[in-house]
């Protein structure tokens, strides 16, 4: 669960970092890519592992068209005036799936879904398992990509600083565009690798936008590194939680740890100084 | 001005008089106009003065809710009581929120999760207590008397939601024109150029938080005795913030009530327009007894189209409005 979380908090993460945005619409983004695999999976029965690749290219159109249309429009506004277009934004995303999916709850049956190994006295989930390597691997092609290729060199860039970035001859409008679609293909990636392990409902949004924010919050703002460190500890955190309260209290635990870090710690754990 | 009041007052007669035409059905309509409506207003006290987006005012809703069921069915107290004691507790939860929110200097998108997060662990903590129904909800009795806050038929909930609104749109007017609501719209404006002028941001956002989280609390004593069944999720729950939330963004939280604005008429505007909205949910089964609240502006109506336009489209106008204006 950690690794996903850090997934899905890598994507918000990279949107903030390079845009200061906060996109409210994560959650319901993500779980479009969860019915985008399904439908795949559904239709032509490719697994979902398999079609990651495909649902991050479709979700990746998605999100570039969001950032294109309504996102680089309010990019100069208040912070509190942002939250606005993209709550609306999630609630279009989650209510369209309302309208194609219906609001049934559905889980995909797929190969290695309940397969499960042993290591020696602990028992392990397949599916679990390769969720956790799958994630760490897309986090580092991630940091490579942003390290090494000239786009990603320019969505730093963009990042560091906007102006600086238009000076020196970047089409900052486009940079923002694929970095707002990039972190929705980063989401899209952990959606899928989340579908196996639990039921799909349009509702899900909500609480996965959620979890990202307190990641993020945890891990530092537009930290990237941070997104993954507090990904582990909030999934980690959870867990543990069930060991002592109802599973269904476990999201208290972690809205109070957002409480605390926001007060105490408001640029997060590994975040410097502003 | 003077003609501006006149114009509500005969608006309010005209709404008095409606349910002597209207069935059932319509009156329920127009109950939900005016919860909706007063909720939005209550909302509005807080983000629309203050300028701090809240997500989580479902929280006070269903501590109105709970909190005045609870005390109904367990100690017997009447709902015209227990809803001024949910109020309070509504009040200190978010005096709480407000002190750490505030105090801390949560600013912007900080505290918008902020207000999201007390919300949810309030649904979570909801849904796990037993006294409350835990994940179940609570159902209520229906014993139809004055005593109870329970009637049959819609004209008596007509009534009070109508009253319920018309308070509001009072209250909000008094606090508008008060020095308090000048310094709360100081805040909005600008925080740190208020304080530098001697307001006391801190305190004055209290009492916003404090006025507002006491309303929409109300809200929730009505909502619990009309529709007769709690349950965490709908009371708590994200997506009630978020319904609440709309209306009065349609209809202009910021601009509509700004003090001084040149267009004075916005507060029924405030309630009409989640009428729109609310006829586009409820199915538009009936359209007739909306279009009349929309004739109610009557002879503003010429005044009003521009502004509807505007109003409209005001989630974008209003920004590109306040970047002209540096805020």
């Amino acid at each position: 669960m950690g690794g996903i979380y850090g997934l899905i908090a890598l994507g918000l993460s990279l949107i903030f970092g390079v845009m200061g945005v906060i996109n409210f619409a994560h959650g319901q983004i993500m779980v479009m890519a969860m019915y985008v695999s399904y439908w795949i999976f559904v239709l032509l029965g490719i697994d979902p592992y398999l079609s990651l690749v495909i649902v991050a290219a479709v979700i990746f159109v998605l999100g570039y068209l969001i950032q294109a249309t309504v996102v680089n429009r309010i990019l100069d506004y208040p912070e509190a005036m942002q939250v606005l277009p993209l709550v609306s934004m999630g609630l279009i995303l989650e209510n369209l799936a309302l309208l194609l999916w219906g609001p049934d709850y559905r889980s995909p049956q797929t190969a290695l879904g309940l397969e499960t190994l042993w290591m020696g006295p602990v028992m392990i989930d397949v599916s679990r398992l390769i969720a956790f390597g799958l994630a760490i691997l897309i986090t580092f092609l991630i940091f490579i990509f942003l390290k090494k290729t000239n786009i990603g060199k320019c969505i730093r860039a963009a990042s560091d600083n906007r102006t600086g970035a238009i000076v020196v001859g970047i089409n900052v409008n486009r940079i923002n565009n694929t970095a707002f679609a990039l972190g929705a293909a980063t989401t899209a990636a952990a959606g899928v690798l989340l579908l196996p392990l639990m039921p799909l409902s349009p509702h899900l949004g909500h609480d996965f936008t959620l979890t990202a924010f307190i990641v993020v919050i945890l891990g530092g703002m537009g930290n990237l590194i941070g997104a993954l460190v507090g990904g582990l500890i909030l999934g980690i955190a959870e867990s543990v939680s069930t060991l002592f309260l109802p599973a269904t209290l476990k999201h208290a635990v972690s809205f109070s740890i957002l409480i605390i870090i926001m007060l105490f710690r408001p640029q997060g754990l590994l975040g410097g100084k502003k | 001005m003077k003609r501006l009041y006149l114009l509500l007052a005969a608006v309010f007669v005209i709404l008095m008089l409606l349910p002597l035409f209207l069935d059932n059905y319509a009156l329920g309509i127009f109950i939900m106009i005016f919860y909706w409506a007063y909720v939005g207003q209550s909302w509005n006290v807080l983000t629309g003065y203050t300028g701090h987006i809240s997500l989580g005012h479902a929280l006070y809703i269903g501590i109105g809710a709970y909190a005045t069921t609870y005390l109904a069915q367990t100690i017997g107290l009447t709902p015209w009581i227990g809803m001024f004691l949910g109020g309070f507790i509504a009040m200190a939860i978010a005096l709480c929120l407000g002190f750490l929110g505030f105090r801390f200097g949560l600013r912007g998108v900080y505290f918008v999760i902020m207000t999201i997060a007390f919300a949810e662990l309030a649904r979570l903590a909801v849904s796990h207590i037993e006294a409350l129904g835990s994940f179940t909800g609570i159902f209520l009795d229906f014993n139809p008397s004055f005593y109870n806050f329970q009637f049959r038929g819609n004209m008596p909930y007509y009534y009070i939601a109508l009253g319920f609104m018309v308070a509001s749109l009072i209250a909000v007017r008094i606090i508008e024109v008060s020095k308090v609501g000048r310094f709360i719209v100081a805040i909005r404006e600008d925080e740190e150029a208020a304080q530098a002028l001697g307001v006391n941001t801190f305190k004055y956002n209290m009492i916003a938080i404090a006025i507002s989280a006491f309303m929409t609390s109300l809200a929730g004593a009505f909502y619990a005795n009309y529709i007769f069944y709690l349950h965490p999720n709908s009371l708590f729950g994200m997506s009630l913030s978020i319904e609440l939330i709309l209306r009065p963004i349609v209809g202009g939280a910021w601009h509509a009530l700004r003090a001084g604005d040149r267009f004075h008429y916005s507060d029924p505007a405030v309630g009409n327009i989640p009428g729109l909205f609310r006829k586009g949910r409820s199915g538009g089964t009936a359209p007739h007894p909306l279009r009349r609240t929309d004739d109610t502006g009557g002879s503003f109506h010429a005044q009003r189209d521009c502004c509807l336009c505007k109003r409209l489209l005001s989630p974008i106008l209003k920004l590109a409005d306040s970047k002209v204006r540096g805020v």
